[in-house]
C-alpha cells in the first residue's frame, strides 16, 4: 500500500464516519428486532455493565445529533486506524 | 447483531468469553506469521474502514436496519487470521468507547463476528474462489462468503440465546436467519463492490497465502509466489 492509497483510504473512512453516519438508518437492527417481536429486549434494558465513554456514538454536550454522532465516528476513525496499525505492527514483530 | 448485557445467561457467556479467548489467541499467532510489512498500513486503514462503515445502518424491510461486519472484506485483504483480530479489535473497542455489544457479551460477539463470521466466511471464499478459478471466482467467493458469513454470525446468536434460556430455539433460530439472510445481501453486495475494485486497482494487496505459504521465508520469495499464483489463474 503506497503513501497516497493510505491517504485515500483513510480519507474514505474519516468521509463515511463524517458524513454519512448521521444519515444511518436509525431503526433497530436485527438482533434487537427480532428481540422486540419475541420480547426479550427488555432483558438488556438498563443491564450495562459498564459505562462507556461515547454511548450510542453520541459526543455528549451537543446539541445536534449529527454533529455528535459525526464527531463521534470521526474520533472513532483516527483511533480504530491507529489501534488496526499499532496491532499489526505487533503481530508483524511477533511473527518475526 | 451485537448483543447487550443481559442477553445471555452467566454459564452462556462465561463459556463463550472462554472460547474466543482461546480462538483469538489461535488467531494471534497464526497472525503473526503470515503478517508481512506491507500488510502494516493495510491493516490500519481496514480497521477504520470497517468501523466507519459498521455506523452506517442501512434499513432493509420491515423498520429494520442493517449493517456492514467486513469479516469477510479483512480477511480476503488480510487473510483469516489477521482478519479475525481486526473484527475482535473493532468490537472491543465499539463495546469499551462506545457501548455497543455488552462487556459480559463481548466473548459471544468476538465469536460469532470475528472468529465463526470471518475463518467460517474465509473457508467458504477460498472454496468458490478455487471452484470458478480467476477474478471471477475471487469477487463471487466473496460476495457469496460474505452473505453466508452473516448467516452464521446471526444463526450462533441465536444459538446462544437459546442455550441461556432467553428465547426458544424453534423461535429465535429462524426468525435471527431469515432477517440476516436479507441484512447479508447489503453485506454481500458491500463486500463484492469493494472486492472487485481492489482486484481492477491493486490486486496484489488481495491475500493469497495458504496453509504452507505461511512459512515460506523472506519477502522476495513470498511475493514472487504469490504473482506466480494470479498468473496460473488468469
Amino acid at each position: 500500500m503506497r503513501k497516497h492509497e493510505l491517504v485515500i483510504g483513510l480519507a474514505a473512512a474519516l468521509s463515511i464516519a463524517l458524513f454519512l453516519s448521521p444519515f444511518a438508518s436509525s431503526w433497530p437492527d436485527g438482533l434487537e428486532k427480532v428481540a422486540k417481536d419475541l420480547g426479550f429486549f427488555e432483558k438488556g434494558e438498563g443491564a450495562e455493565i459498564l459505562k462507556a465513554p461515547l454511548p450510542d456514538y453520541k459526543f455528549p454536550g451537543l446539541d445536534s445529533e449529527g454533529v455528535s454522532t459525526a464527531l463521534s465516528g470521526a474520533i472513532g476513525t483516527f483511533a480504530m486506524f491507529g489501534i488496526g496499525f499499532g496491532v499489526a505492527r505487533l503481530l508483524r514483530r511477533k511473527g518475526q | 447483531m451485537h448483543i447487550p448485557d443481559g442477553f445471555l445467561s452467566t454459564t452462556t457467556w462465561v463459556s463463550a468469553w472462554t472460547v474466543s479467548a482461546g480462538g483469538l489467541g489461535c488467531c494471534v499467532k497464526q497472525a503473526g506469521r503470515a503478517m508481512k510489512d506491507r500488510m502494516v498500513p493495510l491493516m490500519g486503514v481496514l480497521s477504520a474502514f470497517i468501523f466507519a462503515a459498521q455506523m452506517i445502518n442501512f434499513p432493509v424491510m420491515g423498520g429494520t436496519s442493517g449493517h456492514l461486519l467486513g469479516g469477510v472484506l479483512a480477511a480476503v485483504l488480510l487473510g483469516p487470521w489477521a482478519g479475525a483480530v481486526v473484527i475482535a479489535c473493532v468490537l472491543i473497542f465499539q463495546c469499551l468507547v462506545f457501548q455497543d455489544g455488552g462487556l459480559t457479551a463481548l466473548g459471544a460477539n468476538i465469536l460469532n463476528m470475528a472468529l465463526v463470521g470471518t475463518l467460517g466466511g474465509y473457508f467458504i471464499y477460498r472454496v468458490m474462489a478455487k471452484l470458478l478459478g480467476g477474478e471471477k471466482g475471487i469477487v463471487t467467493g466473496a460476495v457469496v462468503a460474505a452473505w453466508f458469513s452473516v448467516i452464521a454470525a446471526a444463526s450462533l446468536c441465536a444459538l446462544e440465546l437459546a442455550l441461556s434460556g432467553t428465547s426458544p430455539l424453534g423461535l429465535v433460530l429462524p426468525a435471527m436467519a431469515a432477517v440476516h439472510a436479507i441484512v447479508g445481501i447489503g453485506e454481500g453486495m458491500i463486500t463484492g463492490l469493494i472486492v472487485g475494485f481492489i482486484l481492477k486497482t491493486r490486486p496484489d494487496l488481495i491475500y493469497r497465502g495458504q496453509g504452507s505459504g505461511y512459512r515460506v521465508q523472506g519477502e522476495e520469495q513470498e511475493h514472487r509466489s504469490a504473482e506466480g499464483e494470479l498468473d496460473a489463474k488468469a
